[in-house]
C-alpha cells in the first residue's frame, strides 16, 4: 500500500549531517531519566554505589512491577538524583568499560521478556501517548521507520546491513501480542527488502509523515476503545537482535546537528550518553548563548552542556538560545534569515537554509489567525477545536474531536507555526494526562 | 538602536512591582515589546525549541497596511467632495489631500485615545501585556464613520464596543463581533439623526480654517441613499452640484459616502495585499463577491417600484456602498469569522446576500453591509459547530461500523 500525504512542512535547517560514518564517543557517565517515558511510575531497584551490567533493572514501574528501565551499561550505580517531593529525575551509572551483559531468559512469555529487559519502555500506547501495559493485547502494532524531523538522519542509517533477517524475526514474534496485525511504515529510500510478515507501508510527503500517529490516522485510527502499540524500527530491531542472543544492545548512533555545531557528524555510543562527551570541541564559538537539545527541534528536550542524552537516543540539536539579542522591531522586520511558512515574512524563499533561535518570536496571545493548523496536520482532526476542547477540560468534546488519535508530537508543527504562541504541545500533554486520569 | 535599548533598561526598575511608576507596567511591557522582539524563549521541555517568525503583531500591521490605500483615497475624496460642495471648478491635489487630513486627524486621535486607554487600563487591571487588537480597530472606525460624525460620539461609541463588545468578553481574540463594527452600529442607532441622511457625508465646514467655504443648507445623499428616496425605477444617480455619477466614478471612489469606504479600487489594493501576505482569507472575499452579485441577480430579475434598490445591477451594487469595503476588511477579520474552511464560503456568502437583501428591501437602510456582517458575526460560531460537527460524525461512524463488525 502507498499513501501519499500533502500536509506538513519539512523546515529547511543548516547544520543537516552529510556524512553518515559513525565516530565512536565514550564517555564515564550515563544516566536513565525516567521522565522520558510518559505514564511510568518509577520506582528503584538500585542503590548508590551497586554494580550493574547491561540490562540489569535499575527501576520498575509501580503498577506494573515487570516494567522496567534497564542500565545501559556495566559499571556501578553513581548518583540517584532527586529532585521535589523526592521525585527521581535520573539515575547516573559510571561505566566500566566492559559492557558485560545480562542474559534474558528466552522463554518467558514476549510481553514480560520485553518489559524487563527495557525494550516495551521504548513503545508507546494510544491512546495516551504512554508506555504501554505489558498485560494488554493491543488491536494492531505499529512500527514507523521513517524519521522526518527537522535535521533527522535516516532510521534505517541505525540498522546493520543483515537487518531485514532480523527485522522479520522480531516482526514475527511481535504478531504473537495482537490479534492484529504488525505494520511498518516506511518511505522510498528505505533500502532493505520488504519485511516478511509485515503490513508494510510506503508513505511519501512532508514531516510529519514519520510521526507513527499520523500513519495510523491515515492507515487504521484508533478508535475509542482501542489500544494500539507503537515503536520505531531501531527498536523492532532491537528486540530481533535479544531474540536471537538474549542481550539487550544498548549502542546508538547520534546524530548531532544543528546550526551551532561546528561539523555536524554521527556518534557511535551508548543511550543516555553524556552531552559532554558528545559535543566537547564540537559547537561554534561565538559567544552566543545556545540552546542544546535532546532529540530534534520539534519534540526534543532542552538539556543543557551537563545533561544527558534522552530517550530516542540518537539526535542531538544545537541552535542559538537568542535570549542575547536585541531586535528592534522585529515584528516590522524584512531580514531574509526569518524562518517562516507565512506570506506574510516576504522573501522567506530567498533563502536555502536557516538558522533560528530558540525565541518565541512574539508575545502570548488568543488563537487568532485561522486554519494555520490544518496546513501541517495530515489526519482528519481539527487541531484548533480539539485544543479548545482540551483547554476547556471538555471530556466529551475531545473524544468526540479525536484526542485518542494523537500525541504532542504529532502538534509540534502546529506549535511551530502558530501566531498566537500557545504551549500547544503541553496543552496536548495535559488534556492526555487529564483524560487517562478521570477515566481510571 | 542601542541608546534606546539603554533607556528602556534604565527606566524598567521604575515600572516593575513597587516601582514608582509601577501601575503603568503593563504599557512599558506594550512600548518594550513594540520596540524589541521579546526574548522570552521556549520552554525547555513539551515545546518545540524554534517559533515561526510571524506574531500576531505582524499580522495586525499588514492589515493597517492594506487600509493604508483606502485611509489616503479617503483623505483626497473628503476634499474631492468640499470643493464640489463649495463649487469650485479646480482641484488642486495637495490642498485636497490636506484638507482631508485635517478631517480625519483628529477622529483618528480621538480613536485611538480612547480605545487604548482603555485597553491599556484593562491590560493593567488583569496584569497582561497590551494586545495589538485595537491597532487595526482604532484606525477602521473613523474610516467607516461619515465624516461629519462629532468627535464625542466617536468617543462614546469607540468606549462601548471596546468595553462591551471587547473587554467583556476577554480581550482581543476573544470577542464575538466586530468591534469596529460595533462602534459603527452603536452610532447608527443611538445617533440616526446625525449619522444618516443627506448632510453627514460630505464635509461642509472649512478644517482649522483651511478649505473653502460652503454655503449654508447644502446636502448631497449618497448614491444609495438616492436609490431609496427615489420611487419607482431610480433616475440618474447624481454627484454634487448635479453631475452625472458614472460607473467609473464610482470604482474608483469619487462619490460621498462614508471616509474610507468609497473607492472599490482601493478596496481591491487592500484586497490584494492581504491575500499576498496570507492574511485575509481568499474564501471569505470571494463567497461575499459571488454572494452579493448572486443576490444582486435574484433582485435584479424581479426588480418592483416597491423596492427601487432592485433595479441596481449586480456589479453596482458592489460598487455603491461599503459591500466592498465590508468584504475585504471586516468579513475577514479572523476572530469574528468562520474558522473552518467550509464555514468561511457559507459565512462569506451570506454576508454577500444578506446585505444585498437589507439594501434592497428595507428602504429604512440604504446601506446593509455593515448589518450583514455583524448579524453573520453572530452565527459565524453556529456555521463552524455545523462543519465541526461532520468531523465528529464521521469519527462515530468509524466507531459505529467497527463495534457491528465485532
Amino acid at each position: 500500500m502507498r499513501v501519499k500525504l500533502n500536509k506538513g512542512l519539512n523546515l529547511r535547517l543548516a547544520g543537516a549531517v552529510t556524512d553518515l560514518t559513525p565516530v565512536e564517543v565514550k564517555a564515564s557517565k550515563y544516566a536513565i531519566i525516567p521522565d522520558d517515558f510518559p505514564g511510568f511510575l518509577p520506582k528503584l531497584d538500585v542503590k548508590e554505589g551497586v554494580e550493574v551490567k547491561v540490562g540489569t533493572a535499575v527501576m520498575h514501574d509501580k503498577i506494573n512491577p515487570d516494567l522496567c528501565l534497564v542500565s545501559p551499561v556495566s559499571g556501578r550505580v553513581a548518583a540517584i538524583v532527586r529532585g521535589e517531593r523526592r521525585k527521581i529525575l535520573r539515575v547516573e551509572i559510571e561505566s566500566d568499560g566492559l559492557q558485560t551483559k545480562e542474559s534474558f531468559d528466552l522463554k518467558m512469555p514476549l510481553a514480560t521478556l520485553l518489559a524487563r529487559c527495557g525494550l516495551l519502555a521504548m513503545f508507546r500506547n494510544r491512546p495516551y501517548d504512554i508506555v504501554p501495559d505489558p498485560t494488554l493485547r493491543p488491536r494492531d502494532i505499529f512500527v514507523t521507520a521513517i524519521d522526518s524531523a527537522p535535521l533527522a538522519m535516516p532510521l534505517a542509517a541505525m540498522l546493520d546491513k543483515d537487518a531485514s533477517k532480523v527485522l522479520a524475526t522480531a516482526v514475527k514474534a511481535l504478531k504473537s501480542l495482537t490479534d492484529g496485525l504488525v505494520y511498518v511504515g516506511i518511505n522510498d529510500e528505505w533500502p532493505f527488502d520488504f519485511i516478511k510478515d509485515a503490513e508494510t507501508i510506503t508513505f511519501d510527503g512532508p514531516h510529519p509523515i514519520g510521526n507513527v500517529g499520523i500513519q495510523i490516522a491515515n492507515v487504521s485510527p484508533v478508535n475509542k476503545g482501542d489500544n494500539v502499540w507503537t515503536l520505531d524500527v531501531v527498536t523492532l530491531y532491537k528486540i530481533g537482535k535479544l531474540l536471537s542472543s538474549g542481550e539487550i544492545d544498548s549502542s546508538t548512533l547520534v546524530a548531532v546537528t544543528g546550526p551551532e555545531v561546528l561539523a555536524p557528524y554521527v556518534a557511535s555510543t551508548i543511550a543516555g550518553v553524556e552531552m559532554k562527551a558528545l559535543l566537547a570541541g564540537k559547537l561554534k564559538d561565538d559567544g552566543a548563548n545556545k540552546r542544546i537539545i535532546s532529540g530534534n527541534v520539534l519534540t526534543g528536550s532542552s538539556v543543557g552542556i551537563d545533561g544527558y542524552l534522552r530517550s530516542p537516543y540518537r539526535h542531538v540539536s544545537v541552535i542559538a538560545e537568542g535570549d542575547d539579542v536585541d531586535e528592534f522591531m522585529g515584528w516590522a522586520s524584512l531580514s531574509l534569515s526569518k524562518l517562516s511558512v507565512n506570506q506574510a515574512i516576504p522573501f522567506r524563499r530567498l533563502r536555502k537554509l536557516f538558522s533560528p533561535d530558540a525565541r518565541l518570536n512574539g508575545g502570548r496571545r488568543a488563537m487568532i489567525l485561522s486554519g494555520e493548523y490544518d496546513k501541517v496536520m495530515p489526519a482528519d482532526i481539527l487541531p484548533e477545536y480539539l485544543l479548545k476542547a482540551i483547554i476547556s477540560k471538555n471530556i466529551d468534546d475531545m473524544e468526540a474531536l479525536g484526542i485518542y488519535e494523537v500525541a504532542p508530537e504529532d502538534f509540534a508543527l502546529c506549535e511551530f507555526v502558530d501566531a498566537s504562541k500557545l504551549p500547544i504541545q503541553q496543552i496536548v500533554r495535559d488534556g492526555l494526562d487529564y483524560l487517562r486520569k478521570e477515566l481510571s | 538602536m542601542k541608546p534606546i535599548r539603554a533607556f528602556l533598561d534604565k527606566v524598567r526598575p521604575n515600572f516593575e512591582p513597587g516601582g514608582r511608576m509601577s501601575a503603568l507596567g503593563s504599557v512599558y511591557e506594550g512600548f518594550e515589546s513594540f520596540l524589541y522582539t521579546p526574548r522570552t524563549t521556549s520552554a525547555p521541555t513539551l515545546a518545540t525549541h524554534i517559533h515561526d517568525a510571524i506574531d500576531s503583531k505582524r499580522a495586525m500591521i499588514i492589515v493597517v497596511l492594506a487600509l493604508m490605500p483606502c485611509f489616503f483615497f479617503g483623505m483626497y475624496n473628503t476634499g474631492y467632495q468640499h470643493w464640489l460642495a463649495a463649487g469650485q471648478s479646480t482641484f488642486p491635489f495637495w490642498s485636497l489631500m490636506f484638507y482631508g487630513l485635517l478631517a480625519i486627524l483628529p477622529k483618528v486621535v480621538v480613536t485611538y485615545l480612547v480605545g487604548l486607554g482603555i485597553e491599556f487600563a484593562v491590560a493593567q487591571v488583569k496584569k497582561e501585556e497590551i494586545q495589538e487588537g485595537f491597532l487595526v480597530t482604532g484606525i477602521l472606525i473613523p474610516m467607516i464613520c461619515p465624516v461629519e460624525t462629532p468627535l464625542w460620539m466617536l468617543a462614546v461609541a469607540t468606549a462601548f464596543a471596546v468595553i462591551f463588545a471587547k473587554e467583556v468578553f476577554g480581550g482581543t481574540g476573544y470577542n464575538i463581533v466586530n468591534v469596529a463594527l460595533v462602534a459603527r452600529a452603536f452610532l447608527f442607532f443611538a445617533y440616526p439623526a446625525q449619522m444618516s441622511g443627506d448632510d453627514v457625508f460630505v464635509a461642509t465646514g472649512t478644517m482649522f480654517g483651511f478649505g473653502p467655504e460652503v454655503a449654508d443648507g447644502f446636502t448631497c445623499a449618497t448614491p444609495l441613499g438616492q436609490v431609496a428616496a427615489s420611487s419607482g425605477q431610480p433616475a440618474e444617480l447624481t454627484g454634487i452640484g448635479g453631475h452625472l455619477i458614472t460607473m467609473w466614478d464610482a470604482f474608483i471612489g469619487l462619490i460621498p459616502g462614508s471616509f474610507g469606504e468609497t473607492s472599490t479600487l482601493c478596496c481591491m489594493i487592500g484586497a490584494a495585499i492581504l491575500l499576498m501576505s496570507g492574511i485575509g482569507s481568499w474564501r471569505i472575499m470571494l463567497s461575499v463577491l459571488v454572494g452579493a452579485l448572486f443576490m444582486g441577480w435574484i433582485a435584479n430579475e424581479f426588480a418592483s417600484p416597491l423596492y427601487p434598490a432592485s433595479y441596481l445591477k449586480p456589479g453596482e451594487q458592489l460598487l455603491y456602498g461599503g459591500l466592498a469595503f465590508a468584504g475585504v476588511f471586516m468579513a475577514t477579520d479572523p476572530v469574528t469569522a468562520c474558522r473552518t474552511k467550509l464555514g468561511k464560503l457559507i459565512y462569506g456568502f451570506l454576508i454577500g446576500v444578506i446585505a444585498v437583501i437589507i439594501r434592497t428591501y428595507n428602504n429604512g437602510y440604504p446601506e446593509g453591509a455593515m448589518l450583514a456582517v455583524l448579524l453573520m458575526n453572530v452565527f459565524a460560531s453556529l456555521i463552524d459547530w455545523m462543519v465541526v460537527r461532520s468531523n465528529i460524525n464521521r469519527r462515530r461512524a468509524r466507531l459505529i461500523s467497527k463495534t457491528q463488525k465485532v
